[in-house]
This record gives structure tokens, C-alpha cells and sequence, in this order.
């Protein structure tokens, strides 16, 4: 009996959304008259951030500072459609919708620009800090307020845009299967390390390496947070959470807090995170879906590092010491 | 059934209310008294979302009666920033990224400020075994350990 120590890689390509009757998302974008801009969608902050990375992505395209824009998600009877927010898809699917609307929104804007200005609208730029200017002759400009207060008041023109995304849907092939599921991948892969008590069968995760390509980090402080947060995840998929341990037997699920079982601040292995950016051809300023997919190559990688640590192959989760005590057990000669 | 009346402080503030007999401190102050800064995650003292600071001492609010506060000072998130001007922890979570969909931040910080009024300088250790009571199902661990060892490095510079 003694401690073993093992090491796992696993590596993972992750589908941004589900393309189920096909896959939309509809956006709207407008000015207020003070020349502040919403974006209102039915897609839901769920506390991923969506909020931040929708306010970003309008800014950016208008060519406003990100706290001009205000993001609505209020209401899905009345907001313009969104399939939701999962697989992944929130920042990919939305956020080209939101890009559609402002560009949208931002012609109109710069047309009214024009008319105050006595120019092209096609000579216009944005400064990204709330102005409009003439390109090469910047002392020539009028703010976005004074734009937005012409529109309303003076030349009843609305700085509105509308943003359709849609993935059509997908049918199989008739003599092979194939379709395609899914857009713009992500990928990942992690090394753990971890040591198997071959008595108790508890392992202990001593080392989480991860690395992660998600495209363009849109808000690299946000996607970091992300990946270390769902590095442990992974590690709490692979050796904790279930609700139904003996599973289609529903006994003994956990029913609450003290019975679920979830990692502590108490309970983390080292962890170490790298992000590869390689923007997306069809992502918005070249974003993937950095969402679930933080969580997934843990699994694979310390069901490996088990493997390599004491010699059985556990394929159910969670790898639970019971399940690896069986395991050698069933191995072992009689 | 008679209500029952019930006067502490809140961040200062003198509160007084008539509340049903049985209502848990979190219920009573944030549906009678309006403070939602504690959050109901689990409401029987596994989560650590509701924590509270009550006479000093970390309490779970969803655990703690209303109606034996009486007389008590109790101290939530929402009382902690001064003029406008966040607390160290505070201001440590935000520059740290250390929330994520932010449910668990006020307990956090609360179980941290117990933590720093009593260690101020504590080790990395010591920040986990008293965040030990909170879950974070962002499992966003990491940056909550370091952005309460920052306030803390923080806190000593300003005393220094």
C-alpha cells in the first residue's frame, strides 16, 4: 500500500453554440438623446459578464467609450429573440448581433453628423471618446450629445440599428450523417498531476497546468477569471460533483450543501493558466466561446493521471475513491 | 400571531422593526429593512453567502433569529465604503477580479474583515481557513485568497 503519483494530458476542441432549428440571436441598439446607446437583447447575464462584453463590443463598433453604453437584458417576452445564453455561444452569437445593430446605428449617427457639419458622412470618423471629426481636419468636429440632440429634436431622425445572427440550421447528409453542429472552435489542453492513496483510493490533485486558445480575449482580466475559476471546476467535475452517484440508482444524491460535495478555498492545487489568442474569422473583433470549455480537458486529463498513477481505467464521474478502490480490486489476482 | 419588536444598529444606523416571530436576521434585513448586500444561497449555514458581522464576531444571518439581535451592532457589505469611498477589501476584490457572478462577494468580504480586524497581517493559510466557511461555485478561489492578502498588505502600508 502506498501513495502513487501520476500525470495526465488530455486535449479538447470545444463547439461555440448548438445548432439545433438553427441558431439566432437578434439585437437592437439606439441612442438615447443625450447620446448615450443601448443595447437591449433577450440574452441573459447570468453572471458570466455578458453585460461588460456586450457594452464593450457597442462601444467599440460606434466608436464611444464602453460607459456610454447601457445593456438591457431585461426581459425575454420583449426583447428581440436570443436561442440563450449556453454552449458557449453568448459572447459569439450576441455579440455579432450587437455589431450588426451599432454599424447600423453609428451610419445613421454619422449621417446626422454630416448634416450639422455641411459634410460627407463618408468623410467622418469617431476619436472613441465621445466626438465626431473630419478626417484631416480634426478641428472640424461636433460631440456625439450635440449629434444625438440634432437627431431627436431637429431632424427627427432615430440613431437605431438592428442585429440579426443566424447560424442556419444544419441537416444531415443522407448517406454519411454528417452535419455541422456547432461554429468556431475553441481548444485546450491541461497536464495534471496528481497522487492516488492506493489503500483509501483519495487523490490528491497536486498540479493543474492548463492551456487555453479562445480566439481574442475581449476583456483579458474577465476571460483570466474565467479559466482559473473553470480550471477548478474541471478538477471539482472529475473527482467531486454528482448528483446522483450510483446513477440510474438515484440513492444517496446529494440534497443540499452539506451533502453535495464542492471544493473549498481550502481545497486548490497549484494552477496555471496560459492564454493563446488566434482570433476567430467569424467572432466578433475575433472571439470564441471561452465559457464551458474552461471546465472540460480537467476531466480527461486526471482520469489519465489515475491511470498512470495506479493503473485502472475509471470511466464514470466522479472518480471517487470508492470507484478507484473497486477498480483495483477487480484488477488485482486472486 | 403577534409581531415581535426588534431594535439594533445597522452600520451605524438605528433600526426598529415589528417582525414575525422566527424571522431569520437575513430575511429581516432584506425584505423588512431593504439591505440585500447578505445573500440567501443555501439558508442553512453551508454557504456563507448571508455572513454578517454581529457585535464583532462573523455570524450567518440565516441562522441568527432577528428577534436575538436586540440591542446588537451589525455590520454588513453595504455599510462598509466611507463618503463614497470603497473599503481596502472592497477595493482589493475589484482591482483582483475576484468576483465573478459575485453571489458569494459579500460573505467573502464580510469572513474577510473578520479576518483582518483580528490578524492583520495573516498568512495565506490563515485567509483560507477563515474563507473555509464560503463557497464560490464560480470556484474562483484563487483571486478571492489574493485580493484579501492585498487589502491586508495594503491596510499595514497605511498604518506604517
Amino acid at each position: 500500500m502506498a501513495i502513487r503519483r501520476g500525470r495526465g494530458v488530455a486535449a479538447i476542441n470545444y463547439p461555440t453554440g448548438m445548432n439545433l432549428g438553427g441558431d439566432p440571436t437578434q439585437a437592437l441598439v439606439h441612442s438615447t438623446p443625450t447620446g448615450n446607446f443601448m443595447v437591449t437583447l433577450s440574452s441573459v447575464d447570468l453572471g458570466q459578464g455578458m453585460k461588460q462584453i456586450m457594452a464593450q463590443i457597442c462601444a467599440e463598433t460606434i466608436g464611444v467609450p464602453s460607459d456610454r453604453v447601457v445593456v438591457d437584458t431585461a426581459d425575454t417576452d420583449t426583447g428581440p429573440h436570443c436561442m440563450g445564453t449556453f454552449a458557449s455561444r453568448g459572447t459569439h452569437r450576441a455579440g455579432n448581433a450587437v455589431i450588426q445593430a451599432a454599424r447600423e446605428a453609428r451610419q445613421v449617427m454619422l449621417e446626422v453628423a454630416a448634416e450639422e457639419l455641411e459634410v460627407n458622412a463618408s468623410d467622418l470618423e469617431t476619436d472613441g471618446q465621445g466626438n465626431i471629426l473630419v478626417k484631416g481636419a480634426p478641428q472640424k468636429s461636433i460631440s456625439i450629445f450635440d449629434v444625438a440632440l440634432s437627431a431627436h429634436f431637429k431632424r427627427g431622425r432615430s440613431i437605431s440599428g438592428r442585429g440579426m445572427f443566424l447560424i442556419p440550421r444544419s441537416y444531415p447528409e443522407k448517406e454519411t450523417g454528417a452535419m455541422k453542429p456547432s461554429t468556431c472552435y475553441a481548444h485546450a489542453c491541461t497536464v495534471a498531476e496528481v497522487e492516488v492513496d492506493d489503500e483509501t483510493g483519495e487523490v490528491t490533485v497536486l498540479t493543474v497546468k492548463n492551456i487555453f486558445e479562445i480566439g481574442r480575449a475581449l476583456n483579458p482580466k474577465m476571460v483570466e477569471q474565467q479559466l482559473i475559476g473553470g480550471s477548478w471546476m474541471g478538477i471539482s467535475h472529475a473527482l467531486y460533483e454528482t448528483t446522483e452517484p450510483y446513477y440510474p440508482n438515484r440513492d444517496h444524491g446529494g440534497t443540499d450543501f452539506n451533502q453535495y460535495l464542492m471544493p473549498g478555498p481550502g481545497d486548490l492545487a497549484q494552477t496555471e493558466i496560459i492564454v493563446l489568442e488566434r482570433p476567430s474569422a467569424d467572432g466578433p473583433y475575433g472571439a470564441k466561446g471561452p465559457g464551458e470549455m474552461c471546465a472540460n480537458p480537467q476531466i480527461p486529463a486526471v482520469a489519465n493521471a489515475v491511470f498512470d498513477a495506479v493503473g485502472v481505467r475509471i470511466d464514470t464521474l466522479p472518480i471517487t475513491p470508492e470507484r478507484i478502490l473497486r477498480a483495483l480490486k477487480a484488477q488485482a489476482p486472486n | 400571531m403577534a409581531k415581535v419588536p426588534v431594535q439594533f444598529t445597522l452600520n451605524g444606523a438605528e433600526k426598529a422593526e415589528f417582525i414575525d416571530s422566527g424571522t431569520t436576521l437575513l430575511n429581516a434585513l432584506r425584505d423588512k429593512i431593504g439591505d440585500t448586500s447578505p445573500k440567501g444561497g443555501c439558508h442553512q449555514g453551508t454557504c456563507g453567502a448571508c455572513s454578517v458581522i454581529i457585535d464583532g464576531e462573523l455570524r450567518l444571518s440565516c441562522l441568527t433569529l432577528a428577534e436575538t439581535c436586540n440591542g446588537a451592532a451589525i455590520t454588513t457589505t453595504s455599510g462598509l465604503s466611507e463618503g463614497g469611498v470603497l473599503h481596502p477589501l472592497q477595493r482589493a476584490f475589484l482591482d483582483a477580479f475576484a468576483t465573478q457572478c459575485g453571489f458569494c462577494t459579500s460573505g467573502m468580504i464580510m469572513a474577510a474583515k473578520v479576518l483582518l480586524d483580528h490578524t492583520p497581517n495573516p498568512s495565506r493559510d490563515e485567509v483560507v481557513e477563515a474563507l473555509s466557511g464560503n463557497i464560490c461555485r464560480c470556484t474562483g478561489y484563487e483571486p478571492i485568497i489574493q485580493a484579501v492578502l492585498t487589502a491586508a498588505r495594503s491596510n499595514s502600508q497605511n498604518a506604517a
